[in-house]
């Protein structure tokens, strides 16, 4: 593995540098550069520090690792690969992401998943291990999201106004929700069985990446919450 | 000329903030560290520094900072000042040469004292003859701005990146237990220097990330009360309705955040603790031209301490975090570690929740 010292680059150095290397690389030092492996196809990344805003922007297959915590907006916009963070992640996760796979271990901030789409065999995928903030899911039209609330201790799944304009894809929380307020056009129910088959794949890769006991996670009550329709604005705007 | 598109506007601005629950003193260095890694969150046209506990030797007067346009100007300001106050020392702001700062103004500070006679036939307390007299200065005498005007602190801005600013006024010669940062990304002005943050009236600084859409509801309101908004920018705004609805109304800390940050009525309606909902209802009636909304994330510096603070909806990104008895507050967990790599406990605060820290004489005085 190449290692790569960061400190002092900017964010364009550091990305040609990147680019310039063969094989994967591991990014030391690193102290907010932004855009880091934005729109990357083959391509591993390790890094260790603070990666700034926009890590993994564009992904387009490329595979980065985190040891520690991300900021704001973390894949926006990406296509596919996978993005392990080892800590928490900041605002913004996922922003409008189409593709790919974000796994975060600890918490999410504040919309998380926002606007995630899908079209055909492209699903993104988002596990939130911890809790997530306010707006979890706002305006999302497709993809997963999975909030596993792991050592949240008093602390709630998320924060208000979850799934705000929500009218595409899924996510599962692992709670009753009964505390939880949704807006009116969502289904909020238990998961069924062959919801929980869908989640354990989830779920495992999850355990793997950060070694939990799928058992344990597992064995938990599980919320499904879907958009009630295919297109629950229908008229709203214009008539389609 | 270009269009909408054809420039990228990669970002917003960047805060920052340091304190010492102990009260122990850093240079101004340990806040500019902050502002590197966030270079690309400013553009060039403001950058600027809070310090308190910096003027030690001076810590009963009040210290007026100055830009001025020429030496007229100064010398009729300072006539004006000389019949107010008792001018214990004047000076010129030291500074650097710097080919990235250019088009300075003369830059000078006070150190002053209100005349009691003054105040007796005026019928007004010291602070309120102060915050007045800057008003007086700012929107009437042409050419002179106050920027800073509070006790044992000051402020120091320029048009400029952060880091050079700081280089710029030689933040590395004065030591303080409390520092806020600023650079700018100005939406709406031009960006000169008395527009760059932190802006401050008496012993309250602010430095704003964001646009606040509520502008001209909130300045109509502050208005009526004295407070004249001459530069159009909406962190003015902001160190007024603090200064207003705490020094004036003598709110907490607290009731003056749910004022400016305050939850949804939905949200009121489903807090559990009658208490508490009675409070936050009491405190959106009341005060219902002074909810700020749009995006905002502020620091709000004040005599032994700090307030972080965002807007309900949190479109701006705030970190948290701290080492022994410092506090580190930062738009980026980027802009923590590079004033202190080991920084722990770091955290986001929730929208409209206000993460204050006091020095710990400041919280013995108050129990």
């Amino acid at each position: 593995m190449i290692t790569l010292n960061a400190e002092g680059l900017d964010h364009k150095a550091l990305n040609e540098a990147l680019r310039r290397a063969e094989g994967p690389c591991r990014l030391t030092g690193c102290l907010g550069q932004r855009f880091i492996g934005a729109g990357m196809s083959h391509k591993e990344i390790l890094i260790d520090g603070i990666p700034g805003n926009a890590l993994g922007a564009y992904l387009n297959g490329a595979r980065i690792t985190v040891n520690g915590n991300a900021q704001d907006a973390v894949g926006d916009t990406m296509n596919a690969g996978r993005i392990v963070v080892r800590g928490s992640i900041g605002d913004a996760a996922g922003y409008a992401m189409r593709g790919g796979e974000i796994f975060i271990k600890g918490n999410a901030g504040y919309r998380a998943g926002i606007h995630m789409k899908a079209y055909r065999d492209k699903v993104p995928l988002m596990v939130i291990g911890g809790t997530a903030g306010s707006f979890l899911g706002e305006y999302q039209a497709g993809g997963v999201i999975v909030v596993l609330g792991l050592d949240a201790g008093q602390k709630g799944l998320m924060g208000f106004f979850p799934c705000t304009g929500m009218h595409g894809g899924k996510l599962f929380l692992r709670s009753r929700c009964e505390d939880i307020r949704f807006p009116g056009q969502v289904t909020v129910r238990p998961a069924k069985s062959a919801d929980l088959e869908e989640l354990h794949r989830y779920v495992s890769e999850y355990c793997q990446l950060f070694s939990r006991d799928v058992g344990r996670v597992m064995d938990a009550p599980f919320t499904v919450v879907t958009p009630d329709t295919k297109n629950p604005y229908k008229q709203m705007y214009v008539a389609n | 000329m270009k269009l909408e598109g054809q420039v990228r506007i990669p970002s917003g601005c960047a805060i920052a903030a340091v304190i010492s629950r102990d009260k122990n003193r850093m240079s101004g260095e340990t806040v500019i560290k902050a502002m590197v890694p966030m270079h690309d969150r400013s553009n060039g046209l403001g950058g600027g520094f809070a310090g308190y506990g910096i003027y030690p030797e001076y810590r009963d007067f009040y210290a007026l900072h100055l830009f001025f346009d020429e030496r007229a100007t100064r010398k009729s300001c300072e006539a004006f000042l000389k019949e107010r106050f008792e001018i214990v020392k004047s000076e010129i702001i030291p500074t650097w040469k710097l080919p990235s700062i250019t088009g300075e103004p003369i830059i000078w500070r006070y150190f002053v004292d209100p005349l009691k006679s003054v105040l007796a036939s005026r019928q007004l307390d010291e602070a309120e003859f102060v915050a007045r007299t800057v008003m007086e200065i700012n929107t009437g005498m042409k050419g002179a701005y106050v920027f800073s005007s509070g006790k044992d602190m000051g402020t120091f801005k320029a048009v400029g990146f952060p880091e050079d600013v700081g280089a710029f006024y030689r933040l590395e010669e004065y030591e303080g237990y409390c520092w806020t940062a600023h650079g700018r990304y100005p939406t709406n002005t031009p960006g000169w220097w008395g527009g760059a943050h932190p802006f401050s009236l008496l012993d309250w600084s602010v430095v704003h990330n964001g646009e606040i859409s509520s502008y001209d509801a909130n300045r109509r309101f502050i208005e009526m009360f004295g407070y004249q908004c001459s530069l159009q920018t909406d962190t003015e705004v902001i160190t007024y309705i603090m200064d207003y609805l705490l020094r004036v109304q003598g709110l907490t800390l607290e009731e003056a955040a749910a004022v400016v940050s305050a939850p949804f009525w939905s949200t009121i309606e489903n807090m559990a603790d009658p208490e508490e909902r009675r409070r936050h209802a009491y405190l959106r009636t009341l005060f219902p031209s002074l909810l700020i909304t749009g995006p905002f994330s502020i620091v709000l510096g004040f005599s032994g301490g700090l307030m972080a603070l965002n807007d309900r909806l949190k479109l701006r990104s705030m970190v948290i975090g701290e080492k022994g008895d410092r506090v580190f507050i930062g738009s980026e967990e980027a802009a923590i570690r590079a004033m202190e790599p080991e920084a722990e406990n770091i955290w986001a605060p929730a929208g409209g929740e206000p993460v204050i820290i006091k020095v710990r004489e400041a919280q013995e005085n108050e129990h």
